[in-house]
């Protein structure tokens, strides 16, 4: 559906050049959730502007739907773009407009008569349920259905593709995940194509099939979500792994754990797809003579599979708890010793 | 009563000049709002960084308004006299004072134009190129209507501005109460009719105000 090859997009600035993306490649299939995760300045939202037009690369091409857009301009282009449709980090709604005339707009612009225009618009609100708000002004609503009216404008030309420039950013972890669950909604549903950049690791473990990490204009690890949470390769990558994976209080209830507890084996424990199902703590129970202490622990779902970790203190007679480590460490499970700092 | 405290005041005179200060300032303010919004677009949109990026027109458009915004009013009335004569074939009478009147004004409602446009948000522009929109359709559908209450709010303070330039104008000939004013009033060292023509001024000011803080905010949805 989407195949970027050998794309550079270099700035002039007053302080010289930037290259903001430097030499991408990627190729994104027909209704796959593409997440595309890099801290802000990495180039992620220059390379998604390219996706419709709104940049045009400085070299290599950019193919949507068969058309490429980094070469079409005038007439063409503003044909293309009306089957991409764009959701946006602050909505981007025009508050002169109420809701439904907001959603509307797409179709005036696409030259759709009235009495469709209409008929169109009812169908979009209720698939991203905003009933009852219909003739409420933008300024009335609350952030999250504020990114609903975006993304029923987004969606109103039935797009093939649609883009998400940190689309749920400026809203709330509740809102968020609201949000998100829409859009795998509407990715089932219509079969859509969906690429989405965020600096939020949470928002690829939740919706994406597929993530690419970019750091300083380059993708620096790409494939599938639970591939890249069981293995991250680059440091970057697994700082973003770790803000989904590891909670805040971690290393403190562990640091704390270790002091108050000298002897024994705090043993970090990471679950991949189908381990995170196996029953390790029970037979660790019942083959060893230990106790084992549950420290702490979280397991996610990503779209291929679940990812968890799991802290536990081992305490007992030493030679045991060395032999239950062991015995960890054969499991289909991957194992850590976390010993003092 | 009332011919005891404003011996002077002919009544039936007032109302003419009323009705000349209401014509010259409606006409010149519906030619600021037509013209001052062409002269605001063609600043936002060939300024920097916009659709129509294009120093030189933005550099002659830009020198154009800041010259004839600058001009004080007295002397461009004077400077456009044989432009004025070419064009109406007069120097008195209300009409005569219209192309002094919106020469004047249009530059100054440009500038309150532009400075609307920029405040639109620039995402909302971007998302209307993001849905395939051509610029006719941005600017009749984002850019006026997003900015509506600034351009309201802007003729507004400029319609102001034109009942004090058309009180300017009458003192040379233009008819209206600032012709009465000064003529009927200041030279003949009537009082009452200054003083009356200037209530009058401040009524129509008033209710422009009025009327343009009504529209406004009924139009502002934000």
């Amino acid at each position: 559906m989407i195949s970027i090859e050998n794309v550079k997009k270099i700035f002039s600035t007053r302080n010289g050049k930037v290259t903001a993306v430097d030499d991408i490649n990627l190729a994104i299939d027909k209704g796959e959730i593409f997440g595309v995760i890099g801290y802000s300045g990495a180039g992620k939202s220059t390379l998604i502007r390219m996706l419709n037009g709104l940049e045009t690369p400085s070299s290599g091409s950019v193919v949507v739907g068969g058309r490429e857009i980094s070469k079409i301009r005038g007439g063409e282009l503003r044909q293309a773009r009306q089957e991409i449709g764009m959701i946006f980090q602050h909505f981007n709604l025009l508050w002169s407009r109420t809701v439904r005339e907001n959603i509307a707009f797409p179709l005036e612009i696409s030259g759709v008569p009235k009495a469709e225009r209409l008929k169109k618009v009812d169908e979009l609100i209720k698939l991203v349920g905003l009933e009852g708000r219909e003739d409420s002004y933008p300024s009335q609503l609350s952030g999250g259905q504020k990114q609903r009216v975006g993304i029923a404008r987004a969606l109103a030309n039935d797009p093939k593709v649609l883009l998400c420039d940190e689309a749920t950013s400026a809203l709330d972890p509740q809102t968020t995940d609201a949000i998100l669950d829409l859009l795998v909604d509407i990715n089932k549903r219509l079969g859509l194509t969906i690429v989405l950049i965020t600096h939020e690791m949470h928002v690829i473990r939740k919706i994406c099939h597929r993530v690419a990490v970019m750091e300083a204009g380059r993708v620096v690890e790409m494939g599938p979500v639970l591939n890249v949470f069981k293995s991250p390769e680059q440091p970057i990558t697994q700082r973003f792994v770790q803000q989904v994976t590891e909670l805040e209080e971690s290393k403190e209830t562990i640091d704390h754990l270790l002091e108050q507890f000298p002897e024994g084996k705090v043993v970090k424990l990471t679950f991949i797809g189908e381990s995170a199902e196996q029953p390790i703590i029970t037979n660790l129970i019942r083959q060893f003579n230990i106790a084992v202490n549950i420290v702490q622990g979280k397991v996610s779902q990503t779209q291929n599979g679940a990812y968890g970790s799991l802290f536990v203190h081992l305490t007992g007679d030493q030679a045991e708890v060395e032999r239950a480590v062991a015995y960890l460490e054969k499991q289909e499970v991957s194992s850590e010793v976390i010993s003092h700092a | 009563m009332l011919e005891q405290w404003l011996p002077n005041v002919d009544w039936e005179k007032m109302w003419e000049a009323t009705t000349e200060t209401l014509y010259m300032t409606s006409i010149s303010v519906l030619a600021t709002f037509i013209l001052g919004i062409l002269l605001g677009l063609l600043l936002f949109l060939t300024a920097k960084g916009n659709i129509w990026q294009n120093k030189v027109v933005y550099g002659v458009v830009s020198a154009f308004v800041n010259i004839f915004r600058s001009i004080p009013f007295i002397i461009l009335i004077v400077l456009l006299i044989p432009f004025t004569k070419a064009l109406v074939g007069t120097m008195i009478g209300e009409n005569a004072a219209l192309p002094a009147l919106i020469i004047g004004a249009a530059p100054f409602y440009a500038r309150m134009v532009e400075i609307g446009l920029r405040e639109i948000d620039k995402g909302v522009i971007e998302a209307a190129r993001a849905m395939g929109a051509k610029t006719s359709t941005i600017i009749f559908k984002v850019l006026l209507p997003e900015s509506m209450p600034a351009l309201v709010s802007g003729i507004t303070v400029t319609a102001i501005a034109l009942v004090g330039y058309t009180a300017m104008a009458g003192v040379i000939g233009a008819g209206g109460l600032g012709n009465l004013a000064y003529l009927d009033g200041f030279q003949r060292s009537r009082n009452d009719v200054t003083l009356v023509a200037t209530i009058v001024i401040l009524i129509i000011v008033f209710v422009v105000q009025l009327i343009g803080d009504l529209i406004t905010n009924k139009l502002d949805k934000r």
